[in-house]
C-alpha cells in the first residue's frame, strides 16, 4: 500500500514537475542564451521574422531553439556594461522612478490604510469603495485627464508624470489595510488608556504588526512599476529618460546584446522574489481574504 | 502672534487629535489630496468631456460623441475584442488555477518548489521575455517547428485569427501563480473536519469535492474571478510590446482603441470609449459582488 502510495505520490509530483518546467521555460531560456555568443544566436535565431524567404524556397527552415550554448560566454554581458554606457543609463533611469514610487506609496499609504482600518469617520466605507474602483480601472481609463493634469502641473515630459500618480495610487492603502484589520482593537485602547495620540499609536503599535505586510507591499510595487511601460511610453517623451522597459521592447533582433539585457533587466525582480517569497505569497493571499 | 496661533494650542490639540474624526482626515490627508489630484479629478474630467463637442471650451453635446463612438466599426471591434478574450480567458484561468491548486494541496514531493515555479512568471518583467514569445510564435519558431514534427503545416500565429490563442496562452503563463496562490489560501482555510464528516456521511471524493471544497472556496473564487478580469484588461501590454500599435484585427483590444485615438487626439471619442469601458467593469464588480452576497445568503 505505501508503496502504491508512493508511486502516485511520484507521478503527480513529475507531472506537476512538467507542467512547472513549462512555465519556467522563458525564463530559463533567456538564462541560457545570455550566456551564447553573438555568432551562434545569429545562426540559431536568424530566420525570426523572415517570411517570404523560405516559404517560396519551401525548405524547412526554423529556428534553432537552442537550451545550451556551444561556448559559454559572457560576451553579451561585457558588451552591455562595458560598451554601452547607454544600458546602465536607462537602468538607472528605472530604478529612479520605481524607488521614489515605492517609497512614496508605502507612507502615504500606510497613514491612509490606518484611517479606513481603525478609525471611524462619515463616509469612510463609501471613500473606501472609490478607491477600490480606481484600481481596477486600465490606465488608459483616465489618460486624457491624466495628461492635462500633469500639463497644468508642469510635470509633462518629465519623471514626475509617472512618480506622482505612482506614489497615490489605491494599491498600497487597500493592501496594508487589510493586513491592519487583522490587528484586535484591543491594542489600540490599551494604548489610549495609556495616553497615547493616534500618531505614537500607528508607529509604535500598528507599523510594527504589520511589518511583514509593508514587505509584501515594498515587492508587489517593485513588481508592479518595475513592469510599467504605458505611462513613461506616455508621459516622457525624452528617450534618454525612459526606463529599462521600452527601451527592450525596441531590442529585438540586436542578438549581441538582448539576451544579457533581459536577464540584467530580470534579475533584480526575480532574486528579490526568491529572497522574499514568504511575504510575497502571503501579501498576495491575505489581500483575497476579505476583510 | 495671531497668525501662529494654532501653533500654540498643545492643550486643545491633544484632546482633538484623540478625536477619531478628525485624526482619520489628518491621516488620510496626503493620500486624500493626492488621489483626488491624480484620479478622482481626472475620472470627473473624463466623464465631463465625453459629453462636451470640444475639449477646451467646448459645448455640452450630449450622446452626441457615444453616437458616434457606436457607429464607428473599429471601437465596435475593440469592445468586442476585449470581451471576448475576457470571456475566454478568464473561464480557463479560473479551471486552470483550481486544478492547479488543488493538486498542490494533496501529497506530492518538492511541494515549495513547484509553488515557486509557478509564481515566478508573475515577477518576470514583460519586456523582457517578448523576445522570447518571438522566437515561439514566430512564422519560423519554435512552435511551428514542433507541429512539424507532427506533420502540421505552419501557422503565422501573430498574423492570423490565431493571434487570439498567443495572447490567451501569454496570460495563462504570467498570471496562473497568482491564483494558483490565492486558491491555496482559500483551500487551506477550510477545516479538515468537514472532510471527515462527509466522509462518515458517506459522501465519495466527487461529492466532497462539490459539496465541501466548491461550496467553501466560493468567497475566493469571486475575488479570482474579480482579478483575473482586471488582468485580463493588463494584458494589453504584452500584445503591445509583441505586435505594436496596430496588432492583427483579432487581438486589436480597447486599450489600442485609446491609445490609437489619443495618438490621433480624438479626445471625444477616447472620453467616450474610457467611460463605457469604466461603465461595464462597474456592472461585472457590482454584478459579481451582489452574486456573492444572494450566493452566502442563500447558503445561510
Amino acid at each position: 500500500m505505501r508503496v502504491i502510495r508512493m508511486i502516485q505520490k511520484g507521478l503527480l509530483t513529475a507531472l506537476m514537475g512538467v507542467f512547472g518546467l513549462l512555465l519556467l521555460f522563458p525564463i530559463v531560456i533567456t538564462f541560457t542564451n545570455s550566456l551564447m555568443t553573438e555568432q551562434e544566436l545569429t545562426i540559431n535565431y536568424g530566420v525570426i521574422g523572415k517570411l517570404t524567404e523560405v516559404t517560396s524556397s519551401g525548405a524547412e527552415t526554423f529556428v534553432n531553439l537552442k537550451w545550451l550554448p556551444d561556448k559559454v560566454t559572457l560576451e553579451q554581458y561585457g558588451e552591455l556594461l562595458v560598451y554601452s554606457p547607454n544600458y546602465l543609463l536607462l537602468f538607472w533611469n528605472s530604478a529612479g522612478l520605481v524607488v521614489p514610487i515605492i517609497i512614496g506609496q508605502t507612507v502615504v499609504a500606510a497613514l491612509a490604510a490606518y484611517a479606513f482600518a481603525k478609525l471611524n469617520f462619515r463616509g469612510r466605507d463609501s471613500l473606501f469603495l472609490v478607491y477600490l474602483l480606481t484600481m481596477l480601472m486600465p490606465f488608459q481609463v483616465t489618460l486624457v485627464p491624466n495628461y492635462i493634469m500633469a500639463d497644468k502641473l508642469g510635470l509633462l515630459h518629465s519623471t514626475g508624470a509617472v512618480i506622482l500618480p505612482g506614489v497615490f495610487a489605491a494599491f498600497g492603502v487597500f493592501m496594508l489595510r487589510q493586513f491592519m484589520l487583522h490587528i484586535p482593537y484591543a491594542y489600540i485602547e490599551a494604548a489610549k488608556m495609556d495616553g497615547a495620540g493616534h500618531f505614537r499609536i500607528f508607529l509604535t503599535i500598528i507599523l510594527p504588526m504589520v511589518k511583514s505586510g509593508l514587505a509584501a507591499l515594498v515587492i508587489l510595487l517593485f513588481v508592479d512599476y518595475w513592469n510599467m511601460v504605458e505611462q513613461p511610453l506616455i508621459f516622457i517623451n525624452d528617450p534618454f529618460k525612459q526606463p529599462l522597459s521600452v527601451f527592450l521592447s525596441r531590442l529585438s533582433g540586436e542578438w549581441d546584446t538582448v539576451f544579457a539585457a533581459s536577464m540584467l533587466y530580470m534579475a533584480p525582480m526575480v532574486l528579490l522574489f526568491l529572497y522574499a517569497e514568504t511575504y510575497f505569497i502571503e501579501g498576495v493571499q491575505l489581500s483575497g481574504i476579505k476583510g | 502672534m495671531k497668525k501662529w496661533g494654532f501653533l500654540c494650542v498643545p492643550l486643545g490639540w491633544a484632546r482633538w487629535m484623540r478625536r477619531d474624526a478628525a485624526a482619520a482626515w489628518l491621516f488620510l490627508a496626503p493620500s486624500a489630496a493626492g488621489f483626488a489630484v491624480f484620479y478622482l479629478i481626472p475620472f470627473v474630467m473624463g466623464v465631463m468631456y465625453s459629453f462636451m463637442s470640444n475639449t477646451s471650451g467646448g459645448q455640452f453635446a450630449g450622446l452626441a460623441n457615444y453616437r458616434e463612438l457606436l457607429a464607428s466599426d473599429s471601437f465596435r471591434k475593440a469592445a468586442y475584442n476585449t470581451f471576448y478574450f475576457s470571456a475566454v480567458s478568464v473561464p480557463l484561468m479560473l479551471a486552470l488555477s483550481l486544478g492547479l491548486a488543488l493538486l498542490l494541496n494533496r501529497q506530492i514531493y518538492f511541494r515549495k518548489w513547484l509553488r515557486t515555479s509557478y509564481v515566478l512568471p508573475l515577477v518576470v518583467p514583460v519586456a523582457s521575455v517578448i523576445i522570447i514569445w518571438q522566437m515561439i510564435f514566430d512564422w519560423n519558431g519554435a512552435l511551428n517547428y514542433i507541429l512539424s514534427w507532427f506533420g502540421i503545416d505552419r501557422v503565422d500565429w501573430m498574423k492570423t485569427e490565431s493571434a487570439r490563442n498567443v495572447v490567451i496562452a501569454v496570460y495563462l503563463w504570467k498570471n496562473i501563480g497568482y491564483n494558483v496562490i490565492l486558491f491555496l489560501a482559500g483551500l487551506q482555510q477550510i477545516p479538515k473536519d468537514y472532510y471527515e464528516t462527509a466522509q462518515i456521511e458517506g459522501a465519495g471524493r466527487f461529492r466532497q469535492f462539490f459539496g465541501v471544497t466548491l461550496v467553501y472556496l466560493t468567497t475566493t473564487t469571486f475575488f479570482v474571478v474579480i482579478m483575473s478580469i482586471i488582468n485580463s484588461f493588463k494584458v494589453f501590454r504584452e500584445t503591445y510590446l509583441m505586435a505594436g500599435d496596430y496588432p492583427h484585427d483579432s487581438i486589436y483590444m480597447l486599450q489600442h482603441y485609446m491609445n490609437n485615438m489619443f495618438i490621433s487626439l480624438d479626445i471625444q471619442k477616447l472620453t467616450a470609449a474610457a467611460a463605457l469601458m469604466v461603465c461595464g467593469i462597474m456592472v461585472i464588480v457590482f454584478g459579481l459582488f451582489g452574486l456573492e452576497r444572494r450566493y452566502r445568503q442563500f447558503m445561510e
